[in-house]
């Protein structure tokens, strides 16, 4: 092998070319990155939606309300929907739970005559506010912010609950 | 021709030098006499060419589209020449897969081939068991059926458990704050891009691996592994007894990876892949969620740990059964390598084999799982006396206390089977106990009428033992 370069010179130029290739695999990689784990970036994005007229709904009675997820984008098809329980109290309060059960978020049955929450997963029960009655959850059905405006019932669309 | 076909590849071999390449690659000597019993890491590669292939095929008609998914998937299985067979494939490929890479890991922990100089082998060969859980799980999903979009959101809420960074894994995994559009077009690219080029180089370095060391030869209890001598002895071993690979020992690989491709192609022809459910409409609530059988043990774990320590189990106990097998080698790299002078590992395989059963059998049944298709009980179960008894085994069921109760064989299994449970519980017991509830059962003060709990109180207290019921009956209820 020749002795053309000093090992001085070996030594700054294999530095260099290391150093170059670090720079092009962080041009790559950066903008790599950023696009997949932009959704930690995103904003929520909350919309009111109407779930139906007030007189839709019986007093007493808790019902499954279905809604347009707030970011839904065009190939989202049937999956950019969202399902919630609406439970019309005789007082004339509206309350909305998340279908998602607390413990790993398998959608919650409402049974009527029992007054129950069931989750079909691992077994939990929730009374009809929501609270555990049995089983794993560790807490309460989750929430959705709901009111009333020009006599229609509106959700305010959330992100999954993660519990 | 044939002087043409030789001449090519003569032209061919002259500017590669593949046969010097593969030549000494596939005659390479190994240790004689190894047998069956080593047949099973090849049959793993078998399963996964069956899945590379037969996953390249699917890939030319799935639309990896939230909206159109499942719509392309029910048009693979129902209208594409050969799609039925192909996906039949596809899933008990990947079923061979997984029951392989735990057979051969088991063999490789018995025979303690992961001992020096091997112990990179096993260390990737766990990353491989990981990574073909993960194609396995990213796979489920791709159904995208409802199961597969409710597997989504209980492993996005799994990952939500994560100590500080969980709910942020939780939305990268949805791709968003929902299931929705961006979902499945991530999980399509991490099952056909990410974890299979991950997997490629692994079994690069897997095999690599096994041609610089060598397969381990049959352990003998008079032969154990000592780091500075090994290798020399090793070579001496080859030198005098080493048999080539091929055709000596790879024959056996042959016969049996064909067998797995066999046999995989009839249960795909014979059984047919797994069927579509529902479409992935995140509003239909009838959903019954459920891992492919391969994971069904762990889901019966997470249903019957006790409450509170899930946060730590549910990412905690993976992490540590990871972390053990990753460092196994590296603490136990030396001694004996025989079965019949390791009682420990003999010992810790049949406990985990026999625990993974006995969980699998579990959440086969799903006792903790309310049964919802339960059906009003018949009148011969009921054996009314009265009306109150009739409107009491009405009520039963109506109520939701046969989604977790049985009576006679019918109804869940979650709660106490009630067909005798008037032998042990008295009129005040069972009404304390519907209207207060227990641990695991809600209580019903607020939605029983006071006619309705004494119906269904009477009802229950004409649950004898078989023969004493019409007498029970006959004496009637409160």
């Amino acid at each position: 092998m020749s002795d053309a370069l000093s090992p001085d010179r070996r030594k700054f130029l294999a530095r260099v070319s290391i150093g170059l290739g670090c720079v092009g695999a962080a041009l790559i990689g950066v903008p790599v990155a950023g696009f997949l784990l932009a959704p930690l970036f995103e904003s929520v994005v909350r919309k009111w939606r109407s779930v139906g007229a007030v007189a839709d709904f019986q007093k007493g009675q808790t019902v499954e309300v279905r809604f347009a997820d707030a970011s839904s984008v065009a190939w989202a098809g049937v999956t950019g929907r969202t399902g919630a329980w609406l439970r019309y109290d005789p007082d004339g309060r509206f309350t909305a739970f998340a279908i998602n059960c607390t413990h790993l978020g398998c959608p919650v049955r409402w049974m009527a005559e029992a007054e129950l929450f069931l989750c079909p997963c691992h077994g939990g029960v929730y009374y009809k506010d929501g609270t555990v009655a049995a089983g794993p959850p560790p807490r309460p059905l989750v929430q959705y912010p709901v009111r009333v405006r020009d006599g229609h019932v509106e959700l305010l669309t959330s992100p999954t609950p993660i519990t | 021709m044939t002087r043409f076909l030789k001449k090519a590849w003569e032209w061919f071999d002259a500017r590669t030098d593949a046969s010097k390449v593969i030549g000494p690659i596939m005659r390479h000597p190994v240790p004689p006499r190894t047998g069956w019993m080593y047949v099973f890491g090849s049959a793993t590669l078998f399963a996964f060419l069956i899945q590379v292939f037969t996953g390249i095929a699917l890939a030319t008609a799935y639309v990896s589209s939230a909206g159109q998914a499942y719509d392309s998937l029910k048009w693979i299985s129902d209208r594409a020449f050969l799609g039925h067979l192909l996906r039949g494939m596809h899933y008990f490929g990947a079923s061979a897969m997984v029951l392989l890479v735990g057979i051969h890991m088991i063999r490789t922990f018995l025979t303690g081939s992961y001992k020096f100089p091997r112990e990179l082998n096993w260390v990737v060969g766990v990353i491989l068991l990981g990574l073909t859980i993960l194609m396995g799980f990213t796979g489920q999903l791709l159904r995208w059926d409802q199961n597969g979009v409710w597997s989504t959101i209980v492993a996005a809420e799994q990952a939500g458990r994560v100590p500080i960074i969980g709910p942020w894994l939780a939305r990268l995994l949805m791709g968003g704050q929902t299931v929705g559009g961006a979902t499945l077009s991530r999980f399509f690219a991490y099952h056909v891009f990410f974890i299979p080029a991950m997997i490629f180089g692994m079994v690069a370095l897997h095999l690599g691996l096994v041609l610089r060391h060598g397969i381990s030869e049959k352990p003998r209890a008079s032969h154990p592994v000592d780091p500075k001598t090994y290798r020399a002895w090793y070579e001496d071993m080859l030198h005098r007894e080493g048999v080539p690979f091929w055709p000596d020992a790879a024959w056996r690989d042959v016969v049996f990876g064909v067998f797995v491709v066999a046999c995989v192609v009839f249960l795909a022809w014979y059984i047919g892949p797994p069927q579509l459910t529902t479409p992935p409409d995140p509003t239909i609530i009838q959903a019954y969620p459920r891992p492919d059988w391969y994971l069904l043990w762990y889901f019966a774990v997470l249903a019957q740990l006790p409450h509170g320590s899930e946060d730590y189990v549910i990412v905690g106990a993976p992490a540590l059964a990871g972390v053990c097998l990753l460092i196994l080698p590296l603490v136990f790299n030396r001694g004996q390598r025989a079965p019949s002078r390791r009682p420990w590992a003999v010992a810790s395989i049949v406990v985990i084999v026999t625990a993974v059963l006995v969980l699998w059998l579990q959440g086969v049944r799903a006792p903790w799982s309310p049964d919802f298709k339960n059906k009003p009980l018949p009148a011969e179960v009921v054996h009314a006396a009265s009306a109150q008894i009739a409107e009491g085994a009405r009520l039963f069921h109506t109520h939701g206390c046969e989604d977790c109760h049985s009576i006679a064989g019918y109804g869940g299994h979650r709660g106490p089977d009630l067909t005798t449970v008037a032998d042990r519980m008295n009129d005040q017991q069972l009404t304390l106990r519907i209207l207060n509830g227990a641990k695991n059962m809600p209580a019903f003060a607020n939605s029983l009428q006071p006619s309705q709990l004494n119906s269904l109180v009477a009802f229950l207290r004409t649950r004898h033992m078989a023969g004493q019921t019409a007498s029970a009956s006959a004496s009637g209820a409160p």
